[in-house]
């Protein structure tokens, strides 16, 4: 029989640290459902993912029911849209958004991901029909989540889009005005994004992933937050150590989950992204992690290095624990889906750039960051130039998920609900990047050699 | 198939009893049983062999729930390799 004290530890972090597998995404690909007519796409479309993704969620509550462990979510990704809606003569794919929230329903899922476009280096004709069409898909659909790939570190970031980004999100915040502009809440802009992401709002199915695939996202925030509370006063050495032996177990459950919901559904396994997906409930927080770590609040002094080796030595101890590794793999840190996070800011020891300097050394980058509705696109844009700097030049992917809430400023709050959680919304430089934003064209690509 | 179940609650008289009432009925076949006092709660844990399970694995799941109720612990059932991946290489 296994130790006793390892089946009670397990039995522990399930039911009090809050381990769970945060979601399975079943990755389809759609290059095959082009087609010059849209409605005949969109019907090829909605065939394929309710007959490929018909058992996901039966099969992922089995998993749930046999081993005791939750199964939050169950997702799908698909091939960014643009790709697959500029075969038709389409002027505008809201159609395709809806088709895709039609499918998501038809099986079950709760966010399908994938209403996207990667035009890093420029737009393609259905790139920009895609992006014009991001507002109103949005705010017609409940389960389409959409990313753009603004910038990657072979190409440069194109600088067009990220002008044209900050109009967009702008824009949805508009049209989803009447709940907080959660339109928001579902856009991703990325640099460097990879093609495997299990997580929403960014999950999309890259061109080079197989017909179908099976990705699974884990949490533990929980667990490591405990785990540290065992090695008090311990030198960082003691506190790195204990981490990667906490994350080793927590990957190896999901890599359980991955190969069973992949057998199951006789979908070939992609990867396990072995991240610290965080929550709003009460033991569940990234940012409690760095508080157990000796900062009096998250954001202070410290907080960046204290992230930094969060983020390494989750990825050191799940490496091991996983035959494929893949996603985005770190320590997330949304601002409203983290009880710590939300209190660090209503505390006044959390900013923007603050935070723009943690996700230097995190997963992604600024994650469900609500600022004034007032911002100027301008001055979204430019926080989208920022973060896509930081991730092209250090070769990392790099993301912004920020919310203009329509109507709201400084002092309140936007509540988005279940996992996205509640925003306290935080100030934005108030001088103007006007002048920068407008110049338009590319950055070009780093040089990879001089590195100081 | 083989599954642990662990009963965690107050120490009182008939919790083996129940739970092996419960498999007993269902034909579920007990290979091992370790029990403990954690501070104040009772913990056991029972490896138990499924093959011959006359019931799906969900109404078990449920059976077991109830009896826990009824009893004033609380009884899970999870596969035996939840417990095996995590903690071997």
């Amino acid at each position: 029989m296994i130790n006793f004290q390892n089946i009670m530890e397990t039995i522990k972090m399930i039911e009090k640290e809050k381990l769970d597998i945060r979601t399975i995404t079943m990755g389809i690909s759609l290059l095959d459902c082009c087609d010059a007519s849209g409605k005949a796409a969109r019907r090829k479309i909605y065939d394929k993912i309710t007959k490929q993704a018909e058992k996901l969620v039966r099969v992922g509550e089995e998993i749930e029911t046999e081993y005791g462990i939750p199964i939050i979510n169950k997702r799908i990704s698909v091939t960014p849209m643009a790709l697959i809606a500029q075969a038709s003569e389409d002027t505008s794919y809201v159609a395709f958004a809806k088709t895709l929230d039609e499918a998501a329903s038809a099986v079950g899922v709760n966010f399908i991901g994938g209403f996207s476009a990667l035009v890093q280096k420029g737009y393609s004709k259905g790139d920009r029909i895609l992006l014009d069409s991001i507002p109103e898909a949005l705010a017609l659909t409940e389960k389409v989540c959409s990313s753009i790939n603004v910038g990657c570190t072979k190409s440069g970031i194109n600088m067009d889009a990220v002008q044209d980004m900050g109009r967009i999100i702008k824009n949805t915040a508009f049209l989803t005005k009447e709940r907080d502009s959660i339109g928001c809440a579902k856009l991703v802009v990325f640099a460097n994004a990879v093609e495997d992401n299990p997580f929403m709002a960014g999950a999309f199915h890259g061109v080079g992933e197989a017909e179908s695939i099976i990705n699974v996202g884990i949490s533990g925030p929980g667990v490591v937050k405990c785990a540290l509370e065992n090695v008090k006063g311990e030198s960082f050495d003691v506190m790195a150590e204990t981490i990667k032996k906490t994350a080793f177990k927590i990957t190896r459950a999901g890599q359980l989950v991955a190969h069973e919901a992949s057998a199951r559904l006789g979908v070939p396994f992609g990867i396990v992204d072995l991240s610290l997906a965080p929550t709003p409930a009460i033991g569940d927080s990234v940012a409690r992690i760095l508080e157990e770590m000796g900062l009096e609040s998250c954001g202070c002094h410290g907080t960046t290095a204290a992230l930094a080796l969060l983020n390494d030595a989750v990825k050191k101890g799940g490496i091991m624990a996983s035959s494929h590794v893949g996603g985005l793999s770190g320590a997330f840190i949304p601002v409203s889906e983290d009880e710590g996070m939300i209190a660090a800011v209503k505390a006044g020891s959390l900013n923007l750039e603050k935070l723009e300097a943690m996700t230097c050394v995190c997963s992604v980058g600024l994650d469900m960051v609500a600022v004034p509705g007032d911002t100027p696109a301008s001055t979204i844009a430019a926080i989208i130039a920022d973060e896509a700097a930081i991730g092209v030049i250090n070769n990392k992917t790099t993301g912004v998920r920020i919310i203009p809430v329509h109507g709201k400023t400084l002092g309140d709050e936007a509540e988005f609900g279940g996992l996205l959680g509640t925003a306290p919304i935080m100030a934005v430089s108030k001088f103007s990047s006007e002048d920068f934003i407008k110049r338009g064209g590319r950055i070009p690509a780093p040089v990879h050699s001089f590195k100081n | 198939m083989k599954a642990f179940i662990s009963v965690i609650g107050d120490d009182k008289i008939g919790i083996i009893h129940g739970v092996t009432t419960v498999l007993k009925k269902h034909s579920v076949n007990v290979l091992d049983i370790n029990q403990t006092l954690l501070q104040e709660y009772f913990a056991m844990v029972m490896l138990v062999d499924l093959e011959k399970m006359s019931i799906d694995f969900k109404q078990l799941k449920e059976e077991l729930a109830t009896a826990g109720e009824e009893i004033g612990v609380s009884i899970k059932i999870q596969h035996e390799d939840l417990f095996s991946t995590m903690h071997s290489i």
